[in-house]
């Protein structure tokens, strides 16, 4: 088991450091005159050439590769090229408030998940039908467009939740409840309709093998059966499932804390697109890209405890 | 060469010469898979096979599970990759050959899968699955259609079965489709393997009727592969007997079910129950008395 | 998209597609939906009033009035014109980034699934790659890098979904290479790319529309997600962009949302929708209905027949039973049909049929375990003395395991790959009769040494997939007689096995009748098997016994025709075949 671990999170650092390569390389392609877009038109061209070279602009791509990954195992994203803060810095004061947005929309999505998902598959008739309606409506809608009709509805209309901003948990704990509340909801309406649906149909798979008659006849109780070993079956295409909707999330939170004004990498990384300004956005990616390749190692790892014969693979 | 196959194989008869050259010819086959799990050793599923099947003739070719008598049926046919020894058709190697010689093969080797399930592509209709062989081997398509009804009247199957798919029909009626689109282009050699296990009684019958009726009409060779000695001894004229990999005995099949010389075909033949109680116990007994005091 | 199209282009293969996809109201409507919808937005440039960018200020938020049909937005643009215009920019960016994800992943898919080998790994890895990356993320980064370019953009979005495509080419292929009718395909000497023309993209061909279908409704939700982001398309009019600026006003005029909201929702929603009517249409293999699954089994209406005497000195008790699978349309599909059998306390009693005459059902019935859909119309069953039919599921699990146990068919499918075999063994001692872990382990040890393991505790650590199926038969014999049964029910017990295997575990369900004086209803089609451990036989056919009796006299002078039918396709007394003969001797 433990081995089975290692070997997976050796291909996930292989995973990281291959796309911080082509990062690297691709977000250093069109090369960006940023002296000159600092310093104006009307800079003598000695001056944009000196504040390129203290970029490091003028060293071939690989010397720079390598000077970046040099201080990046040091934890050292280096520094914005317009406004010079520290790149590990400014995502160390937003990851906080991305991560608790992503861990409260995993832990909605996986236990509405999983509690729909097991009553539409055990019980089918008009439960099924309900659960599958809400969905395919979850589904079929982009997710900011939830997103915004939430707001609209719940902040603006009914004012439960206050539209925009945020508030630390330090500062006060019900006031960070009120201004999460709704982005995680929101990223969750999408993340259910798939892994719920996902859920019910291995549940239904799964109840319909051999091994779940042989089981009743021994005269187990059935929801001992449901719990004990047919959850146990079906939860391994329901989390690969849960680990792909986590991809997409991270995605959408960059959109939800736009429209919210949470202070995340999302908002971040909006904010520094339109202006270019590539060590950020490498250390945004790379950040996401890490995030990414952990769930995924822990979901194999769930898995594989759940599910002797993967570990074989 | 061409004595080989009557040295090993007991003989039909001295009268017969050497004018009758094997069909198909094994010799000192081996096929090995790639074990489970990364650094796992090479499994050798075929050691060392050497048989030969005559124009016209019926080997079978026994075994249970894991003996390997399917992936000896995979490896004539190409479907397989042979380690090492020879497989030759008609005096021509024919193991390991080109993608391209291996394709013009199709007009003399065919084959009969045993599950008539997944041996038919389920979103075929019948025609098509039928006119493949011949389209295969480059005969127009407008020809290949014409020719699907005269087969599907050869495994007595309705003509308008050519516009319907594979699941309006049983699995005794699939089986027949198989059959036809196996003698869709008068092959030489049919390897059938287990052909008749996934079918009831009644209709495994029929279809043993069939497959030897054609025989008898066409002159075709089957190999046909099988678990099942009695399928084996009323259809084949000779039966190899395979165990883990290697054949340990190989006769007439009159012979070899009546008075086998090796104790696995005795074991194998002593096993299968006969339905007549007052038989089956004699033979449970026999059973018992060979084999239970040396097996835990 | 043209998923409709493509769906009709290959009607011939499946005649029956265009009609079933006419006759799904839903596949009618999201499809209307979503051609209304393309057509007005491809006709833009003609039916719009108005230029989508003409601004009059002075006119902003104006209300809808003749001329502007929905009213004017925050700078006083025709929202109905930027609404037409929008869509061309929304739609025509998805299909482009549908177009490369279909480009680059289905003919990637075709090969790393067909091939395997270098490629497969190296395209699989490639694949996984990408889909650690959050789209949203890369386009914005590429944003940065490429500026504003939305089909610049579009593309790379094509190239982050195509994973989609990939995984799920390579799996239907993969899964349909080791079919045996590609085999088939193969030996008849197709080629691999005919191969790939006619049996592959067969299949593939239906998955594909619906991930079409679904993908082209994640991009336009992400592509209008990067619009309202405002980082798109710069100036042009887009639904995502008319969203934006919808919502930075909307306390002034919260109905500017509706609009493009609503264009956006009904095109997206369409887009679902027609993916899962299209699944229904499409995938439509004929797979046999109801059998297969599971079995909340449900009471019949209607009080429990009431229990004979002679019924209660009888252990298994089987009167005028009649099992039906009720169609939608009210119809029913009787698969056994008043059938009556009676097991007696160490008795072996051979149910014997051909596919289809209903033996497996009579035997869940009497486990009270009939699949989904199926019930017990007529009769009864009674297990020592105790009415199984209409009975509550409290009462059916008393009896399982302890007076009525079950050995099916196909050992491997019936152990949870999930668990040990000790876990399957122990979870019905502690359950059922109460035993503390340890005493439970002792006594499962004990059970496989009863069933001839002879490295019980090697067995007892091992996952299902690490023993021989026919050791995983002992296993499942081992915990069907645990909780000390007086029935046992084994269906095809012998079936899958080796034929040296089958007598190894027919001698053992012979010597459990005789030690513990067990009965057995023991359902085969062997007639071998019957003849080595039955003591009576009931054939039966099409739902109905047609003869009864002792073993010996069924299988030695059977009276119905049937039963010798039967007897005569056994092919015990078959002549072997002579020894072969030159065919020009054979002709003469």
């Amino acid at each position: 088991m433990l081995a089975f671990a290692l070997r997976r999170a050796g291909s996930g650092l292989t995973l990281v450091l291959v796309i911080s390569v082509l990062a690297h390389t691709l977000l250093a392609l069109p090369d960006p005159d940023v002296g000159r877009q600092l310093l104006g038109p009307a800079a003598p061209q000695e001056l944009v050439d000196e504040h390129n070279a203290a970029l490091g602009l003028d060293r071939p791509l690989a010397v720079r590769y390598a000077d970046w990954l040099a201080a990046a195992v040091r934890f050292d994203l280096g520094h914005s090229w317009f406004t010079n803060e520290s790149v590990t810095q400014s995502l160390a004061n937003r990851l906080p408030v991305t991560l608790s947005l992503m861990g409260g929309v995993t832990l909605v999505t996986a236990v509405v998940s999983f509690v729909l998902g097991v009553w539409a598959g055990v019980r089918r008739g008009a439960v099924d039908s309900a659960v599958q309606a809400v969905g395919v409506i979850g589904y079929a809608l982009p997710s900011f467009l939830i997103t915004l009709i939430m707001v609209i509805v719940f902040a603006v209309q009914l004012g439960w939740f206050p539209a925009v901003g945020y508030t630390p948990p330090g500062v006060s704990l019900t006031g960070w409840l009120s201004t999460i509340t709704l982005p995680v909801l929101a990223l969750s309406v999408p993340a259910v309709a798939g892994v719920s649906q996902q859920v019910r149909s291995s549940v239904i798979d799964v109840l319909g093998r051999d091994h779940v008659r042989t089981l009743r006849a021994r005269g187990l109780p059935f929801p001992r059966v449901v719990f004990r070993h047919v959850l146990r079956g079906a939860a391994t295409p329901a989390l690969t499932v849960l680990a792909m909707q986590f991809v997409g999330m991270l995605g959408g939170a960059v959109i939800v804390e736009q429209i919210f004004g949470l202070p995340g990498i999302g908002a971040m990384t909006v904010q520094y697109t339109t202006r270019g300004d590539i060590p950020v956005i490498m250390g945004v990616v790379m950040v996401s890209v890490l995030v990414v390749v952990v769930v995924n190692l822990l979901v194999d790892v769930l898995v594989a405890w759940l599910n002797p014969k993967a570990r074989l693979s | 060469m061409n004595t080989t196959g009557e040295q090993r194989g007991e003989g039909p008869g001295p009268d017969l010469g050497t004018a009758h050259r094997p069909l198909l010819e094994a010799d000192a086959l081996h096929v090995s898979f790639p074990g489970r799990g990364r650094r796992a050793p090479r499994k050798e599923v075929l050691r060392g096979i050497s048989l030969s099947v005559r124009p016209g003739e019926t080997v079978g070719l026994v075994g249970e599970s894991g003996s390997g008598k399917s992936t000896f049926g995979r490896a004539v046919l190409g479907l397989v990759p042979v380690a090492s020894g020879t497989v030759t058709f008609d005096g021509t190697r024919i193991d390991n050959v080109s993608r391209r010689a291996r394709r013009a093969l199709g007009r003399d080797i065919q084959v009969v899968f045993q599950d008539p399930y997944t041996s038919l592509n389920p979103s075929l209709l019948i025609g098509d699955t039928l006119a493949e062989p011949l389209i295969a081997q480059g005969v127009p398509k407008e020809r290949a259609r014409a020719g699907v009804g005269a087969l599907l009247d050869r495994v007595a199957l309705p003509r308008d079965a050519v516009h319907r798919l594979p699941r309006e029909f049983s699995g005794g009626q699939r089986q027949r489709v198989a059959i036809a689109r196996a003698l869709a282009i008068s092959p030489r050699l049919i390897v059938c393997d287990e052909p008749v296990s996934a079918l009831d009684l009644t209709t495994q019958r029929t279809v043993m009727d069939l497959l030897l009726e054609i025989q008898e009409r066409t002159g075709v060779a089957y190999l046909f592969v099988s678990h099942d000695l009695s399928v084996v001894r009323a259809l084949s004229h000779r039966v190899a007997v395979l165990e883990r990999g290697e054949i340990v005995e190989e006769g007439d099949a009159e012979r070899l079910t009546r008075d086998p010389d090796h104790p696995y075909t005795r074991r194998l033949l002593l096993s299968a129950p006969v339905a007549d109680p007052v038989r089956q116990q004699e033979r449970r007994r026999e059973r018992e008395r060979q084999f239970d005091a040396d097996t835990p | 998209m043209s998923a409709i199209d493509t769906a009709s282009r290959n009607a011939p293969a499946r005649r029956g597609a265009v009609r079933r996809f006419a006759a799904s109201p839903r596949a009618v409507v999201s499809a209307l939906v979503l051609g209304t919808i393309v057509v007005l937005v491809a006709l833009a440039p003609v039916i719009a009033p108005h230029d989508p960018n003409t601004a009059d200020l002075g006119r902003a938020f104006d209300p809808p009035e003749a001329g502007h049909p929905l009213g004017l937005d925050p700078a006083g643009r025709d929202v109905w014109s930027r609404l037409l215009h929008g869509g061309r920019f929304t739609l025509a960016g998805a299909a482009v980034a549908v177009a490369v994800a279909l480009a680059a992943g289905v003919p990637a898919g075709l090969a790393a699934g067909y091939r395997g080998g270098w490629f497969d790994t190296l395209a699989d890895w490639w694949f996984n790659l990408t889909m650690a990356l959050p789209a949203m993320v890369v386009l914005l980064a590429s944003r940065a890098v490429l500026g504003p370019t939305v089909w610049t953009l579009m593309v790379i979005l094509g190239l982050l979904v195509a994973p989609s495509f990939f995984r799920l080419v390579r799996s239907t292929v993969a899964a349909m290479r080791g079919e045996l009718y590609v085999d088939a395909a193969r030996v008849f000497g197709l080629s691999d790319t005919r191969i790939m023309g006619r049996h592959v993209l067969v299949v593939v061909r239906a998955p594909i529309i619906i991930q079409t279908a679904l993908v082209a409704g994640m991009a336009i939700g992400l592509q209008a997600g990067l619009e309202f982001l405002g980082i798109g398309s710069g100036d042009l009019p887009t639904w995502g962009a008319m969203l934006n600026e919808a919502f930075t006003n909307v306390h002034r005029d919260p109905l500017l949302m509706l609009w493009p909201g609503l264009a956006l929702g009904l095109t997206s929603a369409a887009l679902v929708l027609l993916a899962s009517a299209l699944r229904d249409v499409l995938e439509d293999r004929g797979a046999p209905a109801a059998t297969g699954r599971r079995a909340r089994s449900r009471a019949t209406g209607g009080p429990a027949p009431s229990v004979s005497a002679e019924d209660r000195t009888a252990l298994l008790s089987v009167r005028g039973l009649t099992i039906a699978y009720p169609h939608d349309d009210g119809s029913a599909k009787q698969v056994v049909n008043g059938i009556d059998l009676e097991v007696r306390r160490g008795e072996i009693l051979g149910l014997v049929g051909e596919s289809g005459s209903g033996k497996t059902q009579t035997a869940f019935s009497v486990l009270g375990l009939l699949p989904e859909g199926g019930r017990v119309e007529k009769g009864s069953v009674t297990v020592d003395g105790q009415q199984i039919v209409g009975a509550g599921e409290r009462t059916l699990r008393r009896l399982r395991g302890s007076t009525v146990a079950y050995v099916p068919q196909e050992p491997m499918s019936n152990l949870d790959p999930a668990f040990t075999v000790g876990d399957h063994l122990t979870e019905p001692l502690r359950h059922k009769l109460g035993l503390s872990r340890a005493r439970a382990r002792e006594r499962a040890l004990e059970l496989l040494r009863q069933v001839e393991i002879s490295d019980a505790e090697r067995v007892l650590a091992s996952y299902p997939h690490q023993i021989s199926g026919g050791m995983a038969q002992r296993v499942l014999i081992a915990g069907a007689v645990s909780c000390d049964p007086d029935l046992l029910v084994a269906d095809e017990p012998t079936t899958a096995l080796d034929v040296t295997v089958q007598a190894e575990i027919l001698a053992l369900l012979r010597s459990l009748r005789t030690e513990r004086g067990m009965g057995v209803l023991l359902v085969t089609h062997d007639l071998g098997v019957v003849a080595d451990v039955c003591d009576r036989v009931a054939v039966l056919r099409e739902g109905r016994i047609v003869e009864h009796g002792s073993a010996e006299r069924v299988l030695t002078a059977p009276e119905a025709p049937y039963t010798r039918d039967l007897l005569d396709a056994v092919l015990d007394n078959t002549p072997a075949r002579g020894p072969w003969r030159p065919r020009e001797e054979e002709t003469r």
